[in-house]
């Protein structure tokens, strides 16, 4: 999976639980919090999605890494490259 | 036999709170059962048939209602979280409520889904308590109200910092407490801020066809989300090994097993299935740590064959009536305390051009003493309902406009019903009739047991949309976030 495929899979997750947000210019490098309205419950709802669609695990000290499209990408595209890798 | 069911989370009660809790936590792969004891969902707001009509029953409004695009209230909490489409509530607004003081109602301050109408009014008819009344608003609108670990302050204390006259106090204390509160003649400020959010900051809506509207939704996503549910079976005790509960014993005598298990019934409720005991017991303090509620409701039903309007009683959707100097919310000491009170129209919310319920509908609302109904027999029972029926109808017509003729509301009757503190109890199971549960919170929903949480009335979320949040709340809290 490539960097960008990743910002994919966190929007596409962020459009299932906000679909009243505009996301059609968010900014990957600005926090998501800065730019949507997203509080600690959808912030929760992304870890657990992650969860149940893709079998990755975010601990909880580690979602401050979910903050802006950037850095969930930097942080989940080893995760899911590790998973298709274990999984082949 | 040893081979009885287990799931990740048994839930106690299929009301609004429990429905919600268990959305979140089959949507998220838990194997999740809701245990029911009635034949209906719903718990506090549900409906019923008679003679071939759905009556609702708890709800008036759903409050909490803002408009498409407000975000970060807890209407758009609620329905991200449960993945709900705002369309699928279809909620109409409210045309105008409002608060009549005085024996006749002369004193009226009239609020909408606009706060600016409440402003407007408190300006024009307290101009030197105007000042206090915004700074008091500004506190409301800045207050963390979802916190699980305020610290408890009287709301009446805070209130009176900024506002210096016992008029508009009671008047804006008068649909607070009407629409939620379990304690008397206060309240904490964090439940204050909950409910002037919800009844002034944001307002009124209603679906066309009422609750049973948003106990569908709430039940097919439920379903879709793989949820189980166990009606006309609810739960006899709750078996414990140390702090921790080890299984459910049900109705049918049948035990159940589960890692988790959230209540919704109430908090002097379940610490009653938490207790060796499984007969009710003569003092309920022997075993119940929480207080039982002392607030309970009497409701007149009166089914017109035309709108309210059409009596010359305007388009009101909810009046909150009272006739004495002060305003006495607290436990009556006679069956019913007719001097306050609550009127709803559902026929007078904006359903759209053309769109009118088939009937019209007038409810009133008032306290009643749970103990005076609670030991009747049939007979004396049945008498003391028809009689009060007609009190509580006769109170509430002094906050509406006249009728023509006296006679005109009996002729456009065609039909009645009410419920009383022992009708709450019945179907609801909460102790005391206490619809608002007990005046203790339990704002993290923790009990006895480390692995039973309390959601719903007692974790002290109010009103309909707080009932869900609590849900919401409390599976996230203990459970989902947990990675349990």
């Amino acid at each position: 999976m490539t960097k960008d495929e990743c910002k994919q899979v966190v929007l596409d997750i962020i459009a299932d639980i906000a679909p009243d947000e505009d996301l059609s210019n968010v900014k990957p490098d600005v926090r998501l919090r800065d730019q949507l309205q997203l509080d600690s419950m959808d912030f929760l709802d992304i870890v657990m999605e992650l969860r149940k669609r893709y079998n990755i695990e975010v601990p909880e000290a580690e979602y401050i890494q979910l903050a802006s499209l950037d850095s969930s990408a930097e942080y989940l595209t080893p995760k899911f490259n590790a998973l298709a890798a274990g999984k082949g | 036999m040893n081979s009885c069911t287990h799931y990740d989370v048994a839930i106690i009660g299929a009301g609004m709170s429990g429905l919600a809790a268990g959305i979140r936590l089959a949507h998220f792969g838990k194997k999740v059962c809701l245990f029911e004891r009635h034949n209906a969902v719903g718990g506090l707001n549900s409906y019923y048939s008679l003679d071939g009509r759905k009556y609702d029953v708890g709800l008036h409004a759903m409050t909490n209602y803002v408009r498409p695009g407000v975000k970060g209230t807890p209407l758009t909490k609620l329905l991200r979280q449960l993945r709900i489409d705002r369309e699928e509530f279809a909620l109409c607004e409210q045309k105008q409520s409002r608060i009549a003081f005085g024996p006749q109602g002369e004193m009226s301050l009239g609020f909408t889904n606009d706060f600016a109408v409440l402003e407007g009014g408190v300006a024009a008819m307290f101009p030197a308590q105007i000042d206090g009344f915004r700074r008091l608003v500004q506190l409301v609108r800045t207050h963390d109200d979802v916190s699980l670990e305020a610290r408890p302050e009287s709301a009446r204390a805070v209130v009176r910092r900024h506002i210096h006259n016992q008029l508009l106090e009671d008047m804006l204390f008068c649909p607070v407490m009407y629409y939620g509160s379990a304690q008397e003649h206060d309240m904490e400020f964090g439940q204050f801020v909950i409910m002037f959010k919800a009844l002034y900051l944001e307002g009124f809506a209603r679906p066309f066809e009422g609750v049973r509207v948003i106990l569908r939704v709430l039940q097919e996503k439920y379903r879709q989300a793989g949820g189980e549910r166990r009606m006309k079976c609810g739960v006899q005790c709750i078996t414990a090994r140390g702090d921790r509960a080890t299984a459910l014993v049900l109705d049918d005598g049948s035990l159940i097993t589960a890692d988790h298990v959230l209540s919704s019934i109430g908090a002097p409720e379940t610490e009653r299935l938490m207790s060796d005991q499984l007969e009710p017991v003569g003092a309920l303090s022997d075993v119940c740590v929480s207080p039982v509620g002392r607030l309970s409701f009497v409701e007149t039903i009166t089914v017109l064959d035309r709108p309210p309007a059409a009596l010359g009683w305007g388009d009101d959707t909810i009046i909150f009536f009272n006739d004495s100097a002060q305003l006495h919310y607290e436990q009556p000491a006679t069956q019913v305390d007719p001097r306050s009170g609550v009127i709803c129209f559902p026929n007078n919310f904006d359903y759209g051009p053309g769109r009118d319920l088939p009937e019209g509908w007038f409810r009133c609302t008032c306290l009643a003493n749970y103990a005076q109904w609670a030991n009747l027999d049939e007979e004396d029972y049945r008498g003391d309902k028809r009689r009060w029926f007609e009190e509580v109808q006769r109170s509430a017509l002094r906050f509406l406009p006249a009728l023509a003729s006296p006679d005109m509301l009996s002729r456009a009757t065609v039909a009645t019903d009410m419920f009383t503190p022992r009708t709450i109890t019945k179907f609801t199971g909460h102790f005391g009739g206490a619809i608002y549960g007990s005046p203790q919170k339990h704002r993290q929903g923790r009990t006895a047991l480390a692995n039973v949480y309390l959601c719903g009335t007692d974790q002290g979320f109010l009103g309909i949309v707080g009932a869900m949040l609590s849900g919401i709340s409390m599976a996230n809290y203990h459970i989902l976030q947990k990675g349990k």
